[in-house]
């Protein structure tokens, strides 16, 4: 029972699924990020930047947090959502690999032949679809601080889901030892558990934020000068 | 007029850095690796539960017997880092140190890169070229 073994592996190893389709998604995560950093630095500026380096550094530190679902299983953060919904998408999704790219190398927690896979799933997949379901849902972030709270909890357990659809069909596509209906329901089922302690976290630390700084809410601060405007004028 | 409502001018964002909010932030990360790690759950988390599902394990996590997806994982490549496992050396008890250590580091490589990237920009601020700047949702969100 020491700490650090729960600690091991929060993501995929060497050897989980076969070598072309580790380097199949070893291109989609390179392409994806490509174009997020591309993408990124328009959402980079003088205070966004240290922030979005702060939220990579916080989603490593909750990474290591992991909590319980059931016995014998546990669960953690993967973070995509609540990057997305603090720094931007593009930014986002470069925080979670950053994150990833560390533990792989530092940390031995990720192989570094499933970094490909691993971006993919938690970095492009949670980070983007979580976002797209906050950006659905902004009308109501944007309404109130409850409203704001709500949609990252509501992202965040899709962004959780989301991913591990992701290992399903690496699985399918590349995976061997169990049967596919067997780690279908076995991913979703855990995941689907994991995601509201994801949605917690998620709800709790963008909640925390727009408090203090609301304008370091990226979600909402596309909104904010329209209601700034309509202060002054009014 | 729009353009101080914008939160984006430069000379604007330098001089007003929320270095307060910053070193909070930091702190609570800092905090959260270096001293709620050692509350976390021993138990695999849901994606080593479904791969390890059908294998007999060891005493250290490893399929023994049985078939299961992680049968064919490999040692990982950096298991001989001074920091593998969220530990220290290998040391008991070090997890803290590790977390810190790992939540410096991201903040080091994470907000250096981004500091780069911003520095890219183009001078004026907004790129006219993007079609999503500040600009155009406002405007579009007065009405």
């Amino acid at each position: 029972m020491e700490p650090h073994t729960g600690l091991v592996a929060m993501h995929m190893s060497d050897g989980i699924v076969d070598a072309p389709t580790s380097v199949i998604f070893g291109f989609v995560a390179v392409l994806g990020l490509a174009v997020c950093v591309a993408r990124a630095r328009r959402d980079l500026d003088d205070r966004t930047a240290p922030m979005a380096g702060l939220v990579a550094a916080f989603v490593f530190a909750v990474q290591m947090l992991n909590f319980p679902i059931l016995p014998g299983v546990s669960g953690h953060l993967l973070g995509g959502a609540l990057c997305a919904i603090l720094v931007g998408p593009y930014v986002g999704a470069i925080c979670v690999s950053i994150v990833l790219l560390l533990q792989a190398l530092l940390f031995a927690d990720g192989g570094l032949s499933a970094l490909g896979t691993n971006i993919t799933n938690m970095a492009l997949l949670g980070t983007f679809v979580g976002y797209g379901v906050a950006v659905a849902m902004r009308r109501i972030a944007t309404r109130s601080r409850g409203g704001l709270v709500l949609t990252a909890f509501v992202a965040a357990w899709v962004n959780t889901v989301v991913a591990s659809l992701g290992f399903v069909l690496e699985y399918a596509i590349g995976g061997e030892g169990l049967a596919l209906g067997t780690v279908i329901g076995l991913m979703a089922g855990f995941h689907a558990l994991i995601g509201i302690g994801e949605g917690i976290i998620t709800a709790l630390t963008v909640g925390a934020v727009a408090s203090v700084r609301p304008d370091l809410v990226y979600l909402t601060r596309s909104a904010a000068p329209s209601l700034t405007i309509k202060g002054v004028s009014a | 007029m729009t353009s101080p409502g914008s939160g984006r001018a430069p000379r604007r964002s330098v001089s007003r850095l929320p270095v307060a909010f910053y070193a909070g932030f930091l702190v609570v990360a800092l905090l959260l690796a270096g001293v709620m790690s050692y509350a976390a759950s021993g138990s695999p988390d849901g994606l080593d539960a479904v791969t390890q599902t059908g294998c007999e394990l060891d005493e250290a996590g490893e399929p023994v017997g049985g078939r299961c997806i992680a049968q064919n994982a490999g040692e990982h490549a950096t298991a001989g880092s001074p920091l593998a496992d969220y530990a220290v050396g290998g040391s008991e008890g070090t997890t803290g140190i590790a977390g810190v250590i790992g939540v410096l580091a991201t903040l080091v490589v994470a907000g250096g890169l981004f500091w780069v990237l911003r520095g890219r920009r183009s001078g004026t601020g907004l790129d006219p070229g993007d079609g999503r700047g500040l600009r155009d949702e406002p405007s579009s969100r007065v009405e």
